[in-house]
């Protein structure tokens, strides 16, 4: 064995702790440099009128993100109504059903694959299968974009909660003669819909940033959304056309937007793990 | 076949297969239930061939007008509708790049100070913080970096790189932070998170015992780390960059912000370039003619084609790793 002094080693080891130390605190300064400047930008442009007003051109006063805010409500709601339920059904098939068949496996392989295709891919494909041949940017085409990014990150964490339900629960249910769908939605779903809240939330934070996917598919309006059947205003994109404007007064709505997008996403982010650490201290 | 059982599973005994002499009625309730399951389970696959033929056939004019030589014409002329690969290629593979050079060491130290260095405490802190920052939408990234990173680079980062290491043509020219460079640290702090989760997690898998030993040989932290911990893990930490690498070639926004949008190739990384997803995030919305959209689509189609390609092998890789370690990853 090869003698190697112990001075030279621990001086070694110490340097390796200092900078690990660095690097963690690194990490922990881009994430409060980010927000920091977020938040300090941002709130300049929070007032009434940014909540209340439609977007408009600049060197008129009072412009806002109203129409914005409300159609990113109704671009998000519709990609909650068709995701959800779609992603779901195909938790349920890999966890009650799909454990180790092969098509089970395949496609919760393709799942896992599908979550880490870029979100740009999606909005070019809707783009692609909705937009062009009904030549026509919409709505609907940003709901559906999103419902898809949503799709197989609901279907994972579905599994993954059903998953972690006791068999014992549902051969119980099933003893007492009720049906299989009966004993999805009555007992497991009820022992694990903390689990299935928090996947939802997650996946939902995880969406309502997403610029990408409607970049391609519903464009953004300065009016208020009054159908889907058209360009629908939304706080993402707003924020990229507003920021690569040369004016100063709509890069401060920007900010504004940015800080809006922000404290939403993390709010999501952070109540789905208290509510998830919550519910496993009980 | 393997498959993942989870402690007090039992598997065997499927007392709910519909199969077993159950009344008539109920059979059939039971197979509708699992026909309706599946078919939405089968959406998935659908989507992901949806995604290859359908942009397939959308690029179709491109393909025809350019063949092979789309992959390795530099040209980007809207008016000429003379289109090639190579610029967003290039930029995509610089970026991508510099961001793994500075993400990769970067998680593997944070990993390793989440596992073995830091006081509980401080572990939640640090380990919440990281997980944030990987929730922070792209776009976001892309406000931060065009109004107060770019500056922030140009003033001080390149300046100080231009005079130290400036007989390198990859640090030459104007400092005007809009470029490769800052593009690549934004995405290397986009994806360290991804990372550092995926190496924690396989620190985690190390049985104890083996460190323990190696702690009980009068061996250091760091020893134990390089020659133990890193060795018994290096699958999992090399399909950990793979993770980060796929996440690194689609990112969009953030890039679309900072890298200046431009379609020369430049040797120095204070250049401003493109990449395949800030070309199409910058371009797309004003593209008119058939021959332009379809030559974005189909640099849309060679991204999904890599990404695809580096997901199933990072998905392969982690997976057989989970079954040969015998643990959850």
């Amino acid at each position: 064995m090869i003698h190697r002094p112990a001075a030279g080693r621990k001086l070694e080891d110490r340097l390796l702790k200092v900078i690990s130390a660095c690097a963690a605190l690194l990490g922990i300064l881009a994430l409060a440099w980010i927000l920091l400047v977020v938040i300090e930008k941002g709130a300049t442009a929070i007032n009434w009128d940014f909540f209340f007003h439609r977007t408009l051109p600049t060197g008129e006063a009072a412009g806002g993100v109203g129409n914005a805010i409300v159609g990113s409500a109704l671009l998000v709601g519709l990609a909650i109504v068709i995701g959800v339920p779609l992603g779901m059904m195909a938790g349920v098939y890999l966890a009650e059903f799909g454990r180790d068949t092969q098509f089970g496996t395949a496609v919760r392989f393709s799942a896992n694959v599908m979550m880490g295709i870029p979100s740009i891919i999606v909005g070019l494909f809707v783009y692609a299968l909705l937009v062009k041949p009904m030549h026509m940017y919409s709505g609907w085409a940003g709901a559906v974009a999103l419902a898809i990014l949503m799709l197989p990150i609901i279907a994972r964490t579905t599994e993954d909660m059903l998953q972690l339900v006791p068999n014992a629960l549902r051969e119980s249910a099933l003893a007492l003669g009720a049906p299989r769908w009966k004993v999805t939605f009555q007992v497991v779903f009820r022992a694990a819909r903390v689990g299935l809240l928090t996947g939802l939330l997650l996946a939902v934070a995880r969406v309502s940033g997403e610029t990408a996917p409607l970049l391609f598919t519903c464009l953004n309006s300065p009016y208020w959304p009054t159908s889907l059947n058209g360009p629908v205003a939304n706080l993402p994109v707003t924020i990229w056309d507003h920021a690569m404007s040369p004016y100063d007064d709509l890069v401060r709505i920007a900010w504004g937007a940015s800080l809006l997008i922000t404290v939403g996403v993390l709010v999501l982010n952070i109540s789905s793990r208290l509510i998830l650490r919550r519910s496993a201290h009980e | 076949m393997a498959v993942r059982m989870k402690p007090g599973e039992q598997r065997k005994s499927d007392p709910f297969d519909p199969a077993q002499g159950r009344p008539e009625q109920r059979r059939k309730g039971d197979r509708t239930f699992r026909w309706i399951t599946a078919s939405c389970a089968a959406v998935v696959l659908v989507l992901i061939a949806g995604f290859f033929v359908r942009l397939t056939l959308s690029c179709r004019p491109s393909l025809a007008q350019f063949g092979w030589r789309f992959l390795i014409s530099s040209d980007w002329d809207q008016v000429a509708e003379k289109f090639g690969a190579l610029s967003s290629l290039y930029g995509t593979l610089v970026s991508t790049a510099i961001a793994m050079v500075i993400a990769v060491p970067l998680s593997l130290v944070i990993a390793l100070f989440l596992v073995e260095l830091a006081p509980p405490t401080l572990r939640r802190v640090t380990g919440s913080a990281i997980e944030l920052l990987a929730a922070v939408p792209s776009i976001i990234f892309g406000m931060w970096g065009f109004f107060v990173f770019a500056p922030f680079m140009a003033r001080h980062v390149e300046p100080a790189l231009g005079k130290g290491l400036g007989f390198l043509p990859l640090f030459r020219g104007p400092p005007v932070g809009i470029g490769m460079l800052t593009a690549g640290i934004i995405l290397a702090l986009m994806i360290l998170p991804f990372i550092s989760a995926v190496m924690r997690d396989v620190f985690q898998m190390v049985p104890p015992v083996v460190k323990e030993s190696a702690y009980g040989m009068g061996a250091t932290t760091w020893e134990v780390t390089r020659k133990i911990t890193m060795r018994y893990g290096v699958r999992g930490l090399v399909g950990a960059c793979f993770l980060g690498l796929g996440r690194a070639v689609g990112e969009t926004m953030a890039v679309a912000f900072v890298i200046g949008n431009n379609s020369d190739i430049h040797a120095s990384l204070f250049a401003p370039g493109n990449t395949i997803a800030s070309t199409l995030a910058n371009e797309f919305s004003e593209a008119n003619g058939d021959l332009y959209i379809s030559a974005l689509i189909e640099l849309g189609l060679i991204l999904f084609v890599v990404s695809f390609i580096l997901q199933v092998f990072a998905n392969l890789w982690l997976k057989s790793l989970t079954r040969s370690m015998g643990a959850g990853l």
